[in-house]
């Protein structure tokens, strides 16, 4: 069983190996204190991050910043809330510099109901980045037509959505998140955003997603640390299911207790 | 000189990004910063002078999904 432990199975994100499925945001928690301990129960290995105005001179921004260098995280800023092709390259330049690191989370946000992603914008932006030297993550559809500009582009990650930002849904589009791991099968492909239960997370891994990237389920789950630590069990229940090769469905009952011998007969 | 501070309006004494920072008390080295949308680099704010009406945003580490 050696063989299905964590550890023997690492996941590549522009180099670097990491051993979880679950990134997480730091975002909506009740506590700081609350936050650090619901991130130690997730074993998250890397963690969303912003950029915001700050009245105080940049001190709270610093205590939070020093309080995630604390934990010994890996950070993905984000460009969250941009609208505008500028506006994302110049959170994301501004985020590579306070940060220290070339990842960027890219979300160009085109539409305000679902927070649904430009994808036009999202590809231009994404050039852009890349032609700059970013390791992009792009926050985009399940579409296959923007995957490739987005890969084109040179994005090694894509990050499709599950359901909208914060809805919780789940998995709203069963056939095209299969369709897009079944189209690229060697791309590392995260579900970013829209989960909602520590099932939905273990159904993206069971599709064969390579990790599932939520915020909301856990910061505003009742009791966030025993959220974090369910999602975490979910993951690895996912992850070691789908590579374990699950059965196939079928139509018709198939008993599973053998016939042959079976008395009365 | 009138300018506009992470959205809000200000009348700044200061003519560069640079002194900017200090007469707000934003300590340098934990904020990023950009004129009209457009990222200027650290070591660049001593030489991005500011004019009227320009849109400075100063920004810090926070908690992001």
């Amino acid at each position: 069983m050696d063989d299905f432990s964590a550890k023997n199975d690492l996941l590549h994100f522009y180099g670097v190996a990491v051993t979880s499925r679950l990134l997480v945001g730091t975002a909506q928690y009740p506590s700081p204190a609350i936050l650090a301990a619901a991130l130690r129960a997730s074993h998250a290995e890397i963690v969303t991050v912003s950029l915001r105005r700050e009245a105080g001179g940049g001190r709270a921004g610093e205590s939070f910043w020093e309080l995630i260098r604390s934990l010994g995280l890996r950070v993905l800023p984000n460009t969250a809330g941009c609208r505008t092709v500028k506006e994302a390259v110049a959170t994301a330049q501004m985020a590579r510099e306070l940060f220290g690191t070339p990842w960027i989370k890219l979300e160009v946000i085109g539409e305000e109901d679902l927070l649904a992603p430009d994808v036009f914008g999202l590809v231009e932006a994404a050039r852009i980045l890349c032609d700059d030297g970013f390791q992009v993550f792009p926050y985009t559809t399940e579409d296959l037509v923007v995957a490739e500009k987005l890969l084109d582009a040179g994005c090694k990650v894509l990050m499709p959505w599950g359901a909208p930002i914060g809805s919780g849904r789940g998995l709203n589009n069963l056939f095209g998140l299969r369709a897009m791991r079944a189209h690229f099968p060697d791309i590392p492909l995260v579900i970013d955003a829209g989960l909602g239960a520590p099932s939905q997370a273990a159904q993206a891994l069971e599709l064969g997603y390579d990790a599932v990237l939520l915020n909301t389920a856990i910061a505003r789950a009742g009791d966030p640390v025993a959220m974090a630590r369910a999602f975490a069990a979910a993951c690895d229940a996912g992850r070691t299911a789908f590579r374990a090769l699950p059965m196939e469905p079928r139509d018709m009952a198939e008993p599973s207790t053998p016939v042959l011998g079976k008395a009365f007969t | 000189m009138k300018i506009v501070v992470n959205g809000e309006i200000f009348e700044a004494q200061s003519s560069d990004l640079d002194a900017l920072l200090a007469e707000l008390d934003y300590e340098p080295a934990l904020v990023a910063t950009a004129v009209n949308e457009n990222f200027v680099r650290g070591k660049e704010r001593a030489k991005t002078p500011l004019r009227e009406g320009d849109r400075v945003e100063i920004l810090t580490p926070r908690q992001g999904g």
